[in-house]
């Protein structure tokens, strides 16, 4: 008896030692849980695997970073909108490389082979010049071409919407474009844009 | 560590951001759960694009180094969840 006695009270300390000694460890476990728990729910957050960009710039330079961003999120499995508004517009045109140029008039920060001044640059023949320096720089270091990186954006599921209310003002139509491109007005943008953790004014 | 071996190789050598990605991602789609791609890449930006694109697409990086003047990454395809 005293023997058990021994034995049931040895059982009832041990409980007691180790809940001491557990609680700093359920904190860490809890801690540790809590983090986790968000991580996936994060994961699971469908706003987390969107991207929604506006695209309104339609010069040589400019027309890289939209086509650049839809095809890298696509390749990250985003469903990608990209909505083209104002001068970004003409990048969705089916004539669109006739109107793609680069002006170096007011553009200090273009790498020009020798200094120029807004006088130089602005004589007849400099925006020719600057686009096609632009062009074959590109092509020479292995960037893709506007044409190949819109290509990828469509084969990859990425909507391109152009703006309504600027087609309307430029006189553009639906023909003028190629063919996938969607249309839309603010209202779609915003309505796609609140589901997503990455938009972007371009 | 012992180098993996690859079930597939894309050569991206001379190609820039985006397209490193984008051709990873295409190439991916035709392996299976488990199966390794050897990529080649010299674009700086991969080391930073390519561990950033396994870890959002549920693949993983098993490991990259310079080789030869090229970037060489071995990427375990993951499975879906």
């Amino acid at each position: 008896m005293r023997g058990r006695a021994r034995e049931a009270s040895v059982m009832a300390a041990e409980p007691a030692t180790q809940e001491t000694e557990q609680e700093p460890l359920l904190e860490a476990t809890i801690r540790r849980i809590v983090r986790e728990e968000l991580e996936r729910a994060a994961k699971r957050d469908p706003a987390s695997r969107r991207a929604c960009l506006i695209a309104s710039k339609g010069t040589l330079d400019w027309a890289y970073p939209p086509f650049i961003l839809g095809s890298a999120a696509a390749a990250a499995g985003m469903e990608t909108s990209v909505f083209f508004t104002f001068y970004g517009l003409n990048l969705l045109r089916k004539d669109f490389e006739r109107r793609l140029a680069i002006s170096p008039v007011g553009n200090p920060a273009m790498p020009m082979p020798m200094p120029m001044s807004d006088i130089v640059t602005a004589l007849p023949g400099m925006k020719a010049l600057a686009t096609g320096m632009m062009k074959s720089m590109f092509k020479r270091k292995g960037v893709a071409t506007v044409r190949e990186l819109r290509d990828i954006c469509l084969e990859s599921g990425v909507r391109l919407i152009a703006c309504t209310m600027t087609m309307e003002v430029f006189g553009y139509s639906k023909e003028d474009f190629i063919d996938g491109v969607e249309f839309g007005g603010a209202g779609a943008f915003l309505s796609a844009a609140r589901k997503s953790h990455v938009t972007l004014f371009i | 560590m012992a180098t993996p071996t690859e079930d597939r190789s894309l050569d991206c050598r001379g190609l820039l951001c985006p397209m490193p990605v984008v051709r990873t991602s295409r190439e991916m789609k035709g392996l299976q759960p488990g199966q390794v791609l050897k990529l080649l890449a010299t674009d700086r930006g991969a080391v930073t694009d390519i561990p950033a694109w396994a870890a959002d697409t549920g693949n993983e990086l098993l490991e990259w180094r310079e080789e030869g003047g090229a970037l060489v990454f071995f990427l375990r395809k993951g499975v879906p969840e």
